[in-house]
Formats: C-alpha cells, sequence, structure tokens
C-alpha cells in the first residue's frame, strides 16, 4: 500500500500521514490482499479521509515555497539600494469591512494581520525602521463605540507584544509608541509603556507606532518642550536643532519611503515635518488587502529615484 | 591549510559569480520597470492629447470652485526654465483658478517674483489681508521656499518662548499654556507666514515627494505628481485638478 501511496504522486506518503489515519491504512490491509481490486477504494477512501492532513501538508509545503521564492526576491532587490526607514498609513479597513459584508470591527482585526505580514516582509529584507500610524488624534471624533472598539482592540495587540514568544522578542524588535500618550486611557497608556520599557534594549529593527498622534501637535509639543527647556535655563532663544531633538520622532530617521493604501493621496496630518526628502506612494489596494507586490513596487521606484533624493539631501 | 586555500578561492569565485547572477537579475527587473513606465507614459500623453481637445466629455467642466487654494511644487531644476512657470500660471489662469502658491526649496522663484508677475496676466501678489479682496477675475499668487519651513517655525517658536517667558509668574515658576496649535498658527501669521492651507498640491518634479513644503500647511493636502515640468501638458492638469474636486475627504472621523 506504502509503495502505491507513494508511487502515484498525488498521494501523500503512508509516514507523512497522522497516526490514526496510519492504524485505518493498516486496518484496512487484509481486504486489500484478499481482493486487490479493492485497493483502488482502499486509496480512494484515504484521498478523501485524509483531505485535512493531506491539505496541512500541501499548505505547509506551499508556504515553504512561497518564502522561498520571497527569499530570493528579496535577495535580488538588495542589489540596490534599500530604505532604511518604512512609514505605512494604514487606511481603508472600515471600507474593506463594508466590501466583504463583514461586521464592523472586523476591518481593524484584518488590518493587523495584514500589518504583521508587512512587518515580517520589512525584517526579512532588512529594513531597521518601520513607522504605522494607528490612531490619529482626529480620529477621536469618531462614534464613541467605534473608538472604544478600536482602543480595546489596540489593548488587545500591545497586550499580546508583552508575551515571551512574541514577535517583538523573536525579531528583536524595539517598539516606541508616539503621539500624545495622554489623551490614551489609562489601561493603553499604562501596557503601552510596558512595552516600550521591554522592548528597550532590543535593537535589530525599530517599531513606531504612531497613536494620539497629530504632525501638527507633534511640533506644537517639541515648541512647548525647546521653550521650557530654555526657559528653565534662562536661554532666550530657541534653534532649529533644539526643535528637532525634542520631536518625538527624532529617534529614527526620516522616512524614505511613505505608503498610504487605499489610494488617497493625502498625508492626514503625518510626518509632515520629516517626509520633506521622502518618496509617497499611495496604492489603490485597501490596507488588509495590502501585499507583498505593493511593497515591492514601492521599493523597485525607490531604487529608481534614489541618487536624486540622495541628491537632493545634500542641497540642503 | 594547503587545501584550504583553493577551497576559499573557489568559494569566494562561485560567491562573486552569484553576486553578478544576482546582479543581472536586478538590472533586468529595472529594465522591465523602465518598459512600464514609458509605456504608462505614452499612454497618459495620448488621454492628456484628448483631454486637451475636449474629446472626454467628464473633463469638459470643473467645478472649480472646490479648489480654494492650489499649491505647486516645482524641483529645483525645473525652477530656473521660468517660462514654463509662467506658462504654466496662464493655464491656470484659464481653468480660472483663483490662488496659487509656487514652492520651490531654493526660492529661485522668488527670486523671479517681479519678472513672473509682471508675465502672467491678471496676477497679484496675494498679500496677507489681501485674500478677501481678489477680484473674480484674477490671479493671486504666493511665492513660498524653504524657508518658510522649519526655520519659519522656530521664528514662530521663538516668539511664543518669549511670551512664556513674561507670562512666568514669579513665585511658582510656571508659565501660561501658550502651546497649542492655535497659539502656534498666530504666532507665525506674527512673523509673516501665510497659513492657507492648499487643498491640492501638484508637483513637478522627477519624484512623487512634497519636496519640503511648509508642514504646518500640508495637513490634508491632497499630493499629485505631474512628472516633469519640461513636458507638462495641458490635459494631464485638467485631469488633476477634475480628480481632485470628486475626491470626499472626511478628516479622521
Amino acid at each position: 500500500v506504502k509503495s502505491f501511496i507513494t508511487g502515484s504522486g498525488s498521494f501523500p506518503t503512508f509516514a507523512s500521514l497522522n497516526s490514526q489515519l496510519r492504524i485505518l491504512v493498516l486496518s484496512l490491509l487484509p481486504s486489500t490482499i484478499s481482493d486487490p481490486k479493492n485497493l483502488g477504494t482502499v486509496l480512494h477512501f484515504i484521498y478523501l479521509s485524509s483531505g485535512e492532513g493531506m491539505g496541512g501538508g500541501i499548505r505547509q509545503l506551499l508556504e515553504q515555497v512561497h518564502r522561498l521564492s520571497r527569499r530570493s526576491l528579496f535577495r535580488v532587490l538588495s542589489m540596490g539600494p534599500l530604505p532604511t526607514h518604512l512609514a505605512f498609513i494604514m487606511d481603508g479597513n472600515r471600507r474593506y469591512a463594508k466590501k466583504r459584508g463583514l461586521e464592523d470591527g472586523s476591518g481593524h482585526k484584518a488590518g493587523f494581520s495584514a500589518l504583521m505580514s508587512m512587518l515580517q516582509y520589512c525584517y526579512e529584507l532588512g529594513i531597521k525602521y518601520v513607522t504605522v500610524y494607528a490612531f490619529s488624534i482626529d480620529n477621536f471624533r469618531r462614534k464613541p463605540e467605534e473608538v472604544q472598539s478600536l482602543m480595546d482592540l489596540m489593548l488587545e495587540k500591545i497586550k499580546s507584544l508583552l508575551d515571551k514568544e512574541s514577535i517583538v522578542h523573536e525579531y528583536g524588535i524595539r517598539v516606541y509608541f508616539i503621539g500624545n500618550l495622554g489623551l490614551l486611557n489609562d489601561q493603553v497608556r499604562a501596557a503601552a509603556e510596558e512595552v516600550m520599557k521591554a522592548t528597550a534594549k532590543n535593537s535589530r529593527v525599530v517599531l513606531l507606532v504612531c497613536v494620539a498622534y497629530n504632525s501638527t501637535d507633534e511640533i506644537v509639543q517639541a515648541v512647548k518642550r525647546s521653550c521650557v527647556e530654555k526657559a528653565d535655563r534662562d536661554v532666550e532663544r530657541i534653534q532649529l536643532v533644539d526643535i528637532e531633538e525634542n520631536m518625538q520622532m527624532s529617534v529614527a530617521p526620516e522616512p524614505d519611503i511613505l505608503i498610504r493604501s487605499s489610494g488617497e493621496t493625502r498625508l492626514s496630518n503625518f510626518l509632515l515635518w520629516q517626509t520633506g526628502n521622502s518618496q509617497l506612494f499611495s496604492p489603490d489596494a485597501l490596507w488588509p488587502e495590502i501585499g507583498l507586490r505593493h511593497l515591492v513596487w514601492a521599493i523597485l521606484n525607490f531604487q529608481r529615484s534614489h541618487s536624486y533624493l540622495e541628491k537632493k539631501k545634500k542641497q540642503l | 591549510m594547503d587545501f584550504n586555500d583553493p577551497m576559499l578561492a573557489l568559494s569566494s569565485w562561485i560567491g562573486q559569480i552569484g553576486d553578478f547572477g544576482l546582479d543581472l537579475v536586478w538590472r533586468f527587473i529595472h529594465i522591465v520597470v523602465t518598459l512600464w513606465h514609458i509605456v504608462s507614459g505614452i499612454f497618459e500623453s495620448v488621454e492628456s492629447y484628448a483631454i486637451s481637445l475636449g474629446l472626454i466629455q467628464k473633463y469638459s467642466s470643473i467645478d472649480i470652485e472646490k479648489l480654494k487654494c492650489l499649491a505647486v511644487v516645482v524641483d529645483i531644476e525645473a525652477a530656473r526654465d521660468v517660462s514654463k512657470v509662467i506658462e504654466l500660471l496662464q493655464w491656470l489662469t484659464t481653468i480660472g483658478v483663483k490662488q496659487v502658491g509656487l514652492f520651490d526649496s531654493q526660492g529661485l522663484l522668488k527670486k523671479s517674483k517681479d519678472m513672473i508677475l509682471e508675465m502672467v496676466p491678471r496676477s497679484v501678489l496675494l498679500q496677507e489681508t489681501g485674500e478677501k479682496h481678489i477680484s473674480p477675475d484674477r490671479i493671486a499668487l504666493e511665492f513660498i521656499s524653504s524657508s518658510d519651513n522649519k526655520e519659519a517655525v522656530v521664528k514662530a517658536a521663538n516668539i511664543l518662548l518669549e511670551k512664556y517667558l513674561k507670562s512666568i509668574h514669579p513665585e511658582n515658576g510656571v508659565g501660561e499654556n501658550v502651546f497649542t496649535e492655535s497659539h502656534l498658527n498666530e504666532a507665525l501669521r506674527v512673523v509673516g507666514e501665510s497659513v492657507h492651507v492648499p487643498d491640492l498640491l501638484l508637483v513637478y518634479g522627477p519624484v512623487r515627494s512634497h519636496l519640503g513644503f511648509p508642514a504646518w500647511r500640508l495637513r490634508y493636502t491632497e499630493i499629485v505628481h505631474m512628472g516633469s515640468l519640461k513636458y507638462m501638458r495641458y490635459g494631464s492638469l485638467l485631469k488633476a485638478i477634475h480628480k481632485f474636486t470628486g475626491v470626499r475627504q472626511n478628516y479622521g472621523v
């Protein structure tokens, strides 16, 4: 039976069947020996009943193939300049839920898994800084139920980052929460601060999550901090470096690429100060639909305009 | 060691061949991307030509009232060719745009301000108080450079610092809160900066980037890449403005 199964090519090997199926196969052996015509029925039966096992095996195989081809693609891409800092505006979760006829909160959950895949691709490509626009100060003006469910989702996901086996420890990610954290409720703020402290020693990748963030608010807060500092030290003049140092995003270099999903062409008060030399992309896909092809396309176009942007940076 | 040297040489030789192969694949992919851009450029040119001839119905009438303030960002190389900028402004006047902000990072257009104002018919310089007094057949121009971006915020910050220092109570050392967005907005006005938020930003340059346009004003601005200024097309301009009038923003809500 084993040789029949492996020989035909479209059946799983005996070894890959789970233990229950193996017992089943062995128990059916006597009937096939007594009448070889039953063999076809037996094999057909095994094929059908091992549907899940075989499906799982093939799915794993496909995943491995995907991973290998992705690694080779990234190896080719790394022949040219790669961005150091990528920023994402995760737009389109609600439209996605509406499009698919799902219930209200599930667009954001789908968006979260899209974010995780994007982070994995960035990690595999060796991109050190990734910034995401998770929640804007403007978003507080949404319906209270929606804001609350977003806060709950964020709390759940932030807490999951604290698990020992979570992605942040596996990949050595240092997490920053950027924004006016005072506007968040106490639980979310406490969880965020805990994650920042717990990941402070990681240094392989830096993830900056902008919550309760507005670029104009960031600028005002930086001005405020500079003024209070100067007032304390009795100095009467603020310089540009003071404001730059006090910007919350100063922990990362300027973004090289800013990607906004769902095709909208505006920045919506995100990183306005830091994107003077950044290339802006607006793929039409909604955020939960964003995939490897959008990232690769953005990087290929970045590689084409890299020398122009470098020249521009040196001019100013 | 005698055995290792040829092995090392062989493996480094194989590594070099591998890298060379990967490099070839990389270059090939980029050739394909360039071809794609060329082909899509051809399609855009044809479409733009059709639009300017009036062949495509939906672009024949544009609700220009929606576009209150337009900004144009010009790449430095392109800014040297002032005649092209003047031609663009003449097109915008024809379309009916009322207010245009011209930005280039080094201020080259600012230097040619007088020439531009002379050559563009019915143009007037936008003064801070002047925006309400623009008559319907005129176009108000504003000239912006990167000194109006970060340096202007520094100047405004110093005004706020002065206010703050003056308001510090001698007992507890705490000043009044002069640090809100509206305070900074007001301080920028005092410094002489325009705080109008452009509705649409057209980028004429090789890359879609706002190239350092004043950050404070870019909050909800639609940023559209128009290609190079040298090969600008009237049809593409119409298309970009028309697309803008169809955009619906919910401002984060």
